[in-house]
């Protein structure tokens, strides 16, 4: 191969490897901003621009009326959904992947139903339901908690599923060869190795829930969710504690991948 | 094999009862409600309460009343959906085919971003596009952007956000496929004599099809949804249909038009779903 052809494929692997990460870049625009107006000092209430830097906002996460209460609610709802939508979405997936029984095509159909229909759709259906049901005076946390519960079941079904149908057969094979009986074949061997599929599944349906906003409000009656006060305070000027709990939650959540990640490294490496 | 284990027959019936019956009675059933809910007197109020009247009417009415918001959201949906395929496929073919073993830390980039709330993430748009900020500025001084032109409050500045919102769902399942794509038979398409560019027309793009059409439906349905975007960065001329039933539900009351439009957007996308699956799985595809 000549040189000036070798230049060129060099250009061309690399030109595109670069584009990808200036796409990369351009995802992660809007988080630097929102990380950097978390120290922001600003001088009026409606602004938007950088006017100095403060810790104030850091160290006074929960000074603006209803914030850190709002983020609160988000948490409560967020976890008892996870928990519901994390139990009967694995009791799914084992029963989908590991058990034979009638009616499982129009099941995996109904699974994916709830992701394919557009959230407005999905929340005035279940505010249609409700309110059917004479239960329109009642909105707020525990018609939140359904619908939750609902779009996030679909997505741990998903998650757990794709885990479970890529495990080894042979290892539950061989610890019933050896005389395990079958529950401690499930408890010691297949559990063990389906559990970081579960913990995945339930890190997404919490994040799912947190963030979710359109169908929240279609369904809240009066309480409010974090972004609930966000939508509310982005017509009035948004107090930049906003940003740190935006910050925060960006950190957390990538160290906890981060972990996993790490867990799973160090436990490839152990079993090589 | 795995399936004839567990203890008896029903085992399977009884991990999924539970499943099953959340969806049965907190998705199908609220379906239900949602046509009954759009056939309604549109004369009730939750005050006085609902007839179900069979009003069919109501489909007429509404759609003569807001084409013009269900025309936009597909309209910017679908130009999101092709400046998403745009980038999205860079970004897919770049994490599958160069990245090396930067490979797992750059698709959990991708994903990343979402564990910053959505709405903050738009809200940050509104800066990066502020009239005074230093793109609108940088623009203005190279004559692109008239010294009154701006960019919030335009479609652009939608279509945009958009775009950026929905990009990782599209990158995801395109990588997913690109992934999947055996390079011996790249490497045979060069062997062949078939030019880089070739190949990839001829070889890759096709294999990766499956990943194309997953990646626009799972980035053009919720667009077409949002009404986020359109409200934070958009003006009440970009008003798409997501406001409109939402407006509809918490401000006017009017439940049989919110339920109406609701229904009008799901057949179209699903009658398109249906559509672009068939086209796709008998022609292209094969």
């Amino acid at each position: 191969m000549s040189p000036l052809h070798k230049l060129g494929r060099w250009i061309g692997d690399h030109l595109v490897l670069a584009l990808g990460v200036l796409v990369l870049i351009y995802m992660f625009v809007p988080i630097a901003i929102v990380a950097l107006m978390s120290f922001n000092d600003p001088s009026s209430r409606n602004v938007y621009k950088f006017d100095g830097f403060t810790l104030h906002n850091w160290l006074n996460p929960c000074e603006p009326a209803g914030m850190c209460s709002s983020v609160a609610r988000s948490i409560e709802i967020g976890l008892l959904a996870t928990l519901v939508a994390t139990i009967l979405g694995t009791l799914a997936a084992f029963a989908l992947v590991r058990h034979q029984f009638a009616g499982r095509g129009p099941l995996n159909t109904l699974i994916i139903l709830p992701m394919a229909a557009p959230e407005i759709v999905l929340g005035s259906s279940m505010l249609a339901l409700f309110v059917s049901a004479g239960f329109g005076g009642q909105l707020g946390f525990w018609t939140i908690f359904i619908a939750h519960v609902t779009f996030c079941l679909s997505f741990v079904i998903i998650t757990v599923r794709a885990r479970l149908s890529g495990l080894d057969d042979n290892l539950e094979q061989a610890a019933m060869d050896l005389y395990a009986t079958e529950s401690q074949t499930f408890w010691r061997v297949t559990f063990p190795l389906v559990f970081p599929g579960i913990l995945g599944a339930a890190l997404l349906s919490f994040s799912l829930s947190f963030d979710d906003f359109i169908i929240t409000n279609l369904n809240a009656g009066q309480t409010v969710t974090f972004p609930m006060y966000v939508w509310g305070v982005a017509q009035r000027g948004i107090p930049m504690q906003v940003n740190v709990i935006g910050t925060a939650m960006f950190v957390i959540a990538v160290a906890i991948v981060l972990a996993n990640e790490l867990s799973r490294r160090r436990q490839a490496k152990a079993a090589a | 094999m795995a399936q004839t284990r567990g203890r008896g027959r029903l085992t399977g019936y009884w991990l999924m009862l539970p499943g099953a019956l959340w969806l049965g009675l907190f998705f199908l059933v609220p379906f239900y409600s949602l046509i009954a809910m759009s056939l309604y007197d549109p004369q009730g109020s939750s005050l006085t309460g609902y007839d179900m009247t069979w009003h069919f009417a109501n489909y007429v009415d509404v759609i003569q009343a807001y084409w013009q918001p269900l025309l936009r959201s597909f309209w910017y949906a679908a130009l999101a959906t092709i400046a998403c395929l745009i980038l999205g496929y860079v970004l897919a073919y770049a994490i599958a085919f160069k990245a090396g073993r930067w490979k797992n830390l750059m698709l959990v980039l991708v994903i990343a971003p979402f564990f910053t709330s959505f709405l903050i993430r738009t809200l940050s748009w509104k800066l990066i596009l502020a009239d005074d900020g230093w793109i609108v500025n940088s623009l203005q001084f190279l004559g692109i952007l008239g010294d009154e032109g701006r960019l919030l409050a335009t479609p652009f500045a939608v279509v945009a956000g958009l775009t950026y919102n929905f990009l990782p769902f599209m990158v995801l399942p395109l990588f997913a496929s690109l992934d999947k794509v055996d390079h011996r038979l790249i490497e045979a398409a060069g062997d062949l004599y078939a030019s880089p560019r070739r190949a990839f027309f001829k070889v890759t793009l096709p294999l990766s099809m499956p990943g194309v059409i997953a990646g626009t439906l799972l980035t053009f349905i919720p667009a077409a949804g949002d009404y986020i975007n359109s409200e934070l960065l958009g003006s009440p001329n970009q008003r798409m249909i997501g406001n409109v039933i939402q407006n509809l539900f918490t401000n006017q009351g009017d439940y049989a038009a919110a339920g109406a439009l609701s229904m009008t957007l799901m057949i179209i996308i699903t009658i398109g779903v249906v559509f672009s699956i068939r086209r796709v799985g008998t022609e292209d595809l094969v």
